[in-house]
């Protein structure tokens, strides 16, 4: 290793950070956004050169001002967090590139340093959890991608944002808190804050009860945060009133890193070290998977905005990755962390193609996109691409990690065929929801009044054709998603089946 | 007594489930704030309580006092960045109440759906 290859866990988070109050001081607004999306690009550079680091095997470690750990903070990037890395930083450059004439069709053209630099802000706090392995330190890069995180839902021009982001404030900083008091209980319990010696210093007092109630502390308050049905009512509209580009960005990544955290957690510290945990785990967590896939899904199909219909599928898909995890198996957390990258693909480019879609519709309620395919079929096209991946199409992305979590419930025997069951209802209910959009776009007459609707503008397509294409590719060649997620299964499972 | 030597824990869990009350059942978003604000300041007590021995004093070397009994000092740093947080956020909040205001002229949960639905 050269020796900035070493500085690349701390760079990954410092350099957004850096970035972002520079941004504010920033006109033309062009130049911020220009700012923002080289800085998004290098963090996208940054966390290639830590995924290869990962597949290669590197110990990626980085102690915060040379203090050794447990001591000093310590940084670490494994292959589950390399992989998230590769999730967050690629849907934020990408949500950039495209989004630049929708953030000036949404948000004031001296407003978007200020909006941009809250964007950047997100990307270093989320960056910070993903390189953290430090528990007091992830609740303060979630506190500061969260603040920022709200700022960019409010910044949308539909007053009913407010509202929505106001609920979404509530019950964050609630997820949060109950975050803080479980570590709280830790460091009582083991006097360290440090993910690795927790670890090994929960061993000594894991038959007392405080320990417990920090897992269950933990548990609930990151399952806020990663909208785990049923508490996920701030999502859906976060994301529908959101501005088109800040929705891709979130869409595709913010309830994930939750997750991660959850599941680095539940896993690497509780479950090898509390007896009976994973059967609590699973016997709390599947049926709410289930009914997150099976609830969230039914809504959908009768949602009738296009946003909030994502929306309520992102939540769904929050229950795959559940399930997949709930298993307990080393298949099913493959599965699990596989969907995490398909489902970003996906929703990614989906929702790219919403943003296309919203430059130049009236509005995104499914009345309004009768006949949208006529004028538009490139836009339309990359929609069907992201909604076969959602749906689990052979040659798709999404097909992997389904059939990964069905190959993996069958391992379960007896009640595995149930879980089957619920992943098949899931998805067809997919192909009915995804159908309907196609139905109205491509079948429907478009209102005879003349209308000035185009295509959209050629870069935004671009990219949108780029995060589509890029499903078709990850689906045919899925090395990557699985090397990593494997890798990062074995890491979160240890010594378990 | 073990119960009154748990006078802090007690304090923290009722103050927690009196912001957390106001949170869930007030419609009025100041009140839901003002709730939030006293949920997080429990959690401050929980750290500040759990860091402090009896007898103990700030972790200051003297010379001369080699026996001296230190309070940890490590949760009152952290919730001091927990405070931070708690601030940024109060303010935030009270930010968007205020938009709200602006945009529909109440900061009444049900008036608002009220007027949306319309």
């Amino acid at each position: 290793m050269t020796s900035l290859d070493t500085h690349l866990p701390v760079l990954q988070v410092v350099i957004p950070l850096l970035i972002a109050p520079l941004v504010t001081v920033l006109r033309p607004a062009r130049l911020a956004w220009a700012a923002t999306t080289g800085t998004s690009f290098m963090a996208l550079s940054i966390a290639v050169a830590l995924a290869a680091g990962a597949l290669r095997g590197d110990a990626q470690r980085y102690d915060v001002g040379a203090w050794a750990a447990p001591y000093g903070i310590e940084l670490a990037v494994d292959s589950f967090g390399a992989l998230l890395l590769l999730i967050l930083t690629g849907a934020s450059s990408l949500a950039l590139l495209a989004g630049r004439t929708s953030l000036d069709q949404q948000v004031e053209k001296g407003r978007q340093p200020l909006f941009l630099s809250a964007w950047l802000l997100v990307l270093a706090g989320l960056s910070g959890i993903l390189v953290s392995a430090d528990a007091f330190n992830i609740f303060v890069f979630m506190e500061i991608s969260s603040l920022a995180s709200y700022i960019l839902v409010a910044g949308g021009p539909n007053r009913r944002a407010m509202p929505a982001v106001f609920k979404y404030l509530m019950m964050g900083t609630i997820g949060a808190t109950f975050y803080l008091i479980g570590i709280g209980l830790v460091y009582m319990m083991t006097g360290t804050l440090n993910l690795a010696d927790i670890q090994v210093r929960i061993q000594d007092v894991s038959d007392l009860r405080p320990v417990l109630v920090a897992a269950g502390f933990i548990t609930i308050g990151l399952g806020l945060k990663a909208a785990v049905f049923p508490l996920h009512v701030w999502l859906p509209n976060a994301y529908s009133f959101a501005p088109h580009a800040a929705t891709v960005f979130l869409a595709a990544c913010a309830t994930k890193v939750a997750l991660y955290v959850l599941l680095s957690f539940d896993f690497v510290v509780f479950q090898q070290n509390l007896v009976g945990h994973e059967t609590q785990f699973a016997a709390f967590l599947m049926p709410l998977a289930v009914l997150g896939i099976l609830g969230a899904s039914a809504v959908a199909l009768f949602e009738p905005n296009l946003k909030r219909l994502l929306a309520f599928s992102s939540v769904a898909q929050v229950g795959y990755i559940l399930l997949g995890a709930s298993m307990i198996s080393l298949p099913g957390m493959t599965a699990s962390l596989m969907h995490m990258f398909n489902h970003a693909l996906a929703k990614g480019a989906l929702f790219l193609a919403v943003m296309c879609l919203a430059t130049r519709m009236p509005g995104l309620d499914l009345e309004d996109l009768a006949g949208a395919a006529k004028r538009m079929p490139l836009t339309m096209a990359a929609f069907v691409v992201g909604g076969l991946s959602l749906i689990g199409i052979p040659g798709t992305a999404g097909f992997t990690s389904k059939w990964y979590l069905i190959s993996a419930s069958l391992e379960l025997g007896g009640g595995g065929w149930l879980l089957v069951g619920v992943i098949v209802i899931g998805s067809l209910m997919a192909v009915a929801y995804i159908w309907r959009i196609i139905e109205t776009a491509w079948f429907q007459e478009p209102p005879s009044s003349p209308s000035d609707v185009r295509e959209a503008p050629a870069l935004m397509l671009a990219v949108t054709w780029l995060a589509a294409l890029a499903n078709i590719y990850f689906g045919l060649s899925p090395w990557l998603q699985t090397t990593l997620a494997s890798g990062g299964a074995r890491m979160l499972l240890g010594e378990l089946p | 007594m073990n119960l009154l030597g748990l006078y802090n824990y007690w304090v923290f869990a009722v103050l927690l489930m009196i912001g957390f009350y106001a949170v869930v059942a007030k419609t009025n978003l100041i009140k839901k704030l003002m709730g939030l604000s006293l949920f997080q300041a429990a959690v401050f007590l929980l750290y500040i309580t759990m860091g402090k021995i009896s007898g103990g004093t700030a972790p200051i070397l003297q010379k001369g006092v080699d026996d001296a009994v230190f309070s940890n000092p490590l949760p009152q740093v952290l919730i001091l960045t927990a405070i931070v947080v708690g601030i940024s956020t109060t303010a935030l909040g009270l930010g968007i109440i205020v938009r709200i205001q602006e945009e529909y002229g109440s900061i009444d949960e049900e008036d608002i759906q009220e007027i949306d639905r319309r």
